[in-house]
């Protein structure tokens, strides 16, 4: 057992945290790039391709890294810490993961291949209006006609999927179970409205009519376990993208605390002040075990394992991350309620965070379906 | 990063869990799974059956039964213990006068007093409270005046818990009272049963009598007594504080009762033809506990794991903080599944409701001070808020 990391992922760890912290670290400047579409910096995006990181998780022949979860770990744990609005969750870690996971060689290597060269930027087509949080499509369907396949339906809210190149959409299948397609950006029948979110994120509504598509994988074949795995695995990263936002607020509150005079005296002066920052730290290290140790989990783990780490750092991230950014906030007073400063958008970033893969709630009640079902919990035992 | 134990450890944990499980007294470890008061005689036998297997005090040097264990080892050794029922050794003994006598004492006092701590053949109590001397322990007015080869000794301790059966009481005394208040303070070891040494009883909450008043009225301590420096008793404080932290978060134990009170709401109607856990508020309220134990486990995992290189990892303050919390929590869970049997403390043996919920509201309101001895949770965020944070 152990919680460090080795020397090659502390380099990794030091150059992303460079190349991220010279674009963001100003934080204006993040406020700049996620004011015009697509909402992030190509630029940035070519760098980040180059350095390896757009196809980390990915095989060698796939034309990837090949480099394991706690490497993606750490690099979602940087972008998280200057919010770079980069979609590197959305595109590599879910869409890339889902092709990875059911895409055929020829898929993935023509696919992937232009993810990690930084051409190509994918979105997961999964969410669909009036439903929440799981695996199976529904509303959005796929037909057949011998060897070709349409989509008919809308999915929305869909991550990055105006700027999208290429969509991997979760379709219910004829004979009944979900499959997932590649569906071209210019495609006959498709229509996407991208709009921003309130953490400067894009996401779209797309809208597919009869629209030829691909079959990822073998056509027919029900993909909900891939998809609910690949799904688990993102809400692990985006704990991870969590865990670095909520180091930045509390870095940035005790420096507030420190520096803010009020009274004639800096504010750490005043116990009922300093106290709710120790409990934010107690949250934050809390929650930095979960996430360590369910990022360790995807490697180790059985898919029913990786399924249950996730739900619980999900939990974890969910109740320590709004406790973290609520006290931010109340802690900093009225700057912190403004746009130009940063603390509001790591706030406003957590919470969207919070609520793509399933808010604690909900986690809540998937893990309480099994409570009775063991006696104690060891992370020990597996 | 890497998740399993290495084969090593596995099978360590292995055989700490085969120990425990067969080598102490099922009758004891019931009383602890049970949620019973153990008595005095339980809690000596349990260290001598551990301390004869060389595992009541693995923490401290190895010239005095010490193992030289990893602090990981040291971590699976109390998991395992507490998952199992068996007391932990007393804590007077084991993690505060033990590693201080080791650490400051003289030749003679280790070797007088080491063996018998261990072994629990002397009983300590801790004598550092005083009505006036709680969190601000430094302002504690108990004086020791140098008489010859003795000292005398004057005044009054507080909060002594288990005093009744202490044989020795480690004390802090006044020995200067002309310098700044940290720097006239002394660690005197005395003999419970010297004249003028009065212990009396302090009735708690729950009904119990696990603390008292201490007085000493003229009481004669040989000059021997005294561990380490004449006025360095706040520097032997602070590190046996600092011992008191260290596997402060009793995960093991309150995991157990988590289990525990998952079976019990299984077997607990709920009045309607159901059981308390099929109740959704009762299942969510269970699965949060459990999560953030988990939380807290995997942070003292973390912090066993980093203190291999030296320096003691910033999060090891949480673990009194969240651990105690955690603690009262579940017991707040248990007095909430017992309902209106929970009312029923004082029911004898020919009541119908179950023994678990008579006993489970005297240890709810015994818990309340977890978070108040040891340094309570607002002298831990105090130290997180400063030492850490630097606030
Ligand atoms: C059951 C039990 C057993 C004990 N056993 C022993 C024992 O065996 N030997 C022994 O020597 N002592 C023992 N103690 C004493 C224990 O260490 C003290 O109770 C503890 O240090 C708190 O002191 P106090 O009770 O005087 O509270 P106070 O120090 O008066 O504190 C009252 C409240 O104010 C808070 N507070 C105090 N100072 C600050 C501050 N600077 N900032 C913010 N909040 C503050 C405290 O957290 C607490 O909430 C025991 C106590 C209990 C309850």
């Amino acid at each position: 057992m152990d919680f460090t990391y080795d020397d090659e992922q502390v380099a990794l760890r030091d150059a992303v945290r460079g190349l991220v912290g010279k674009a963001y670290g100003d934080y204006e400047r993040r406020r700049q790039v996620v004011k015009e579409d697509p909402g992030f910096d190509e630029k940035q995006w070519s760098r980040l391709a180059e350095m390896g990181i757009l196809g980390l998780p990915f095989s060698e022949e796939d034309g990837g890294v090949g480099a394991g979860p706690v490497e993606i770990g750490i690099v979602c744990q940087e972008l998280g810490r200057t919010i770079a609005p980069e979609p590197f969750l959305a595109s590599v870690v879910l869409a890339g993961g889902l092709v990875a996971a059911a895409g055929t060689p020829e898929q993935r290597a023509e696919v992937l291949g232009a993810l990690a060269a930084g051409d190509s930027v994918l979105a997961f087509a999964h969410d669909e209006p009036g439903r929440r949080w799981g695996a199976a499509a529904e509303s959005v369907t796929a037909a057949q006609d011998g060897g070709s396949w349409t989509l008919t339906g809308v999915k929305e809210p869909v991550l990055h999927g105006a700027r999208a190149d290429v969509l991997v959409v979760s379709a219910a299948l004829p004979g009944g179970g979900t499959g997932a397609f590649l569906v071209a950006g210019d495609a006959e029948g498709l229509s996407r409205a991208g709009y921003p979110t309130y953490d400067g994120g894009r996401a779209a509504r797309v809208a597919l009519d009869q629209t030829p598509a691909v079959p990822l994988g073998a056509p027919g074949l029900d993909l909900s376990g891939s998809i609910a795995t690949v799904l688990d695995i993102t809400r692990i990263m985006a704990a991870n993208q969590s865990l670095g936002a909520m180091q930045t607020l509390l870095g940035a509150t005790t420096d507030y605390l420190k520096s803010r005079k009020q009274f004639g005296v800096t504010l750490n002066h005043f116990q009922a002040l300093t106290f709710r920052a120790a409990d934010m730290y107690t949250s934050l290290e809390l929650t930095h075990s979960l996430v360590d140790w369910a990022t360790m989990v995807i490697s180790a783990g059985t898919p029913e394992e990786v399924a249950a780490a996730a739900a619980r750092v999900s939990l974890q991230v969910s109740r320590g991350g709004r406790h973290v950014g609520q006290e931010a906030i109340q802690l900093h007073g009225g700057i912190a309620m403004t746009a130009e400063y940063h603390v509001g958008m790591y706030v406003a970033h957590l919470t969207a965070l919070d609520h793509l893969f399933g808010d604690g709630d909900h986690q809540v009640r998937k893990l309480s379906a099994t409570v009775a079902d063991y006696d104690l919990l060891d992370p020990l035992d597996r | 990063m890497q998740l399993e134990l290495s084969e090593d450890d596995q099978e360590f944990r292995a055989q700490m869990r085969e120990f425990f499980t067969t080598e102490v007294s099922e009758e004891i470890r019931r009383t602890v799974i049970e949620g019973r008061e153990l008595t005095h005689d339980q809690i000596v036998e349990a260290q001598r059956t551990l301390n004869a297997a060389g595992l009541a005090v693995p923490h401290w040097p190895e010239e005095y039964g010490g193992r030289g264990w990893s602090e990981l080892r040291r971590h699976l050794w109390h998991e395992e213990m507490q998952r199992a029922g068996v007391p932990t050794p007393l804590a007077f003994n084991a993690s505060m006068i033990g590693p201080v006598i080791a650490q400051f004492g003289t030749e003679e006092q280790k070797q007088e007093y080491l063996p018998k701590t261990a072994n629990l053949d002397i009983w300590w109590s801790q004598g550092f409270s005083e009505p006036d001397a709680g969190s601000d322990l430094a302002s504690l007015r108990t004086t020791a005046v140098r008489d010859g080869d003795h000292w005398v000794v004057n005044g009054q301790k507080t909060w002594t818990t288990l005093g009744q059966y202490g044989d020795w009481i480690f004390t802090l005394v006044r020995t200067d009272p002309e310098v700044k208040k940290q720097a006239g303070i002394s660690m005197l070891l005395i003999d419970m049963t010297s004249p003028g040494l009065e212990v009396r009883p302090i009735e708690l909450i729950d009904g119990g009598h696990e603390v008292n008043e201490v007085w000493f009225t003229d009481v004669r301590v040989p000059a021997a007594n005294l561990v380490g420096e004449l006025n360095g008793g706040w520097t032997i404080a602070k590190f046996l504080l600092g011992n008191e932290r260290v596997g402060v978060a009793p995960v093991g134990a309150t995991k157990r009762i988590l289990a525990r009170a998952k079976d019990l709401a299984k077997d607990t109607s709920d009045g309607e033809g159901g059981t308390l856990l099929d109740d959704p508020l009762v299942r969510a309220r269970i699965v949060e506990l459990e999560n953030e134990l988990l939380a807290l486990e995997l942070t003292a995992l973390r912090v066993v794991a980093h203190s291999s290189d030296g320096e003691p990892h910033p999060a090891s303050s949480v673990l009194k903080l969240k651990g105690t919390e955690l603690q009262q929590a579940v017991s707040e869970l248990m007095v909430d599944l017992a309902g209106p049997a929970s009312v029923a403390s004082g029911a004898g043996d020919d009541s119908d409701l179950p023994d678990w919920a008579r006993t489970v509201t005297p240890t709810y309101l015994n818990l309340r001070k977890a978070s108040i001895y040891g340094g309570s949770n607002e002298i831990q965020r105090q130290i997180i808020s400063r030492t850490i944070l630097g606030l």
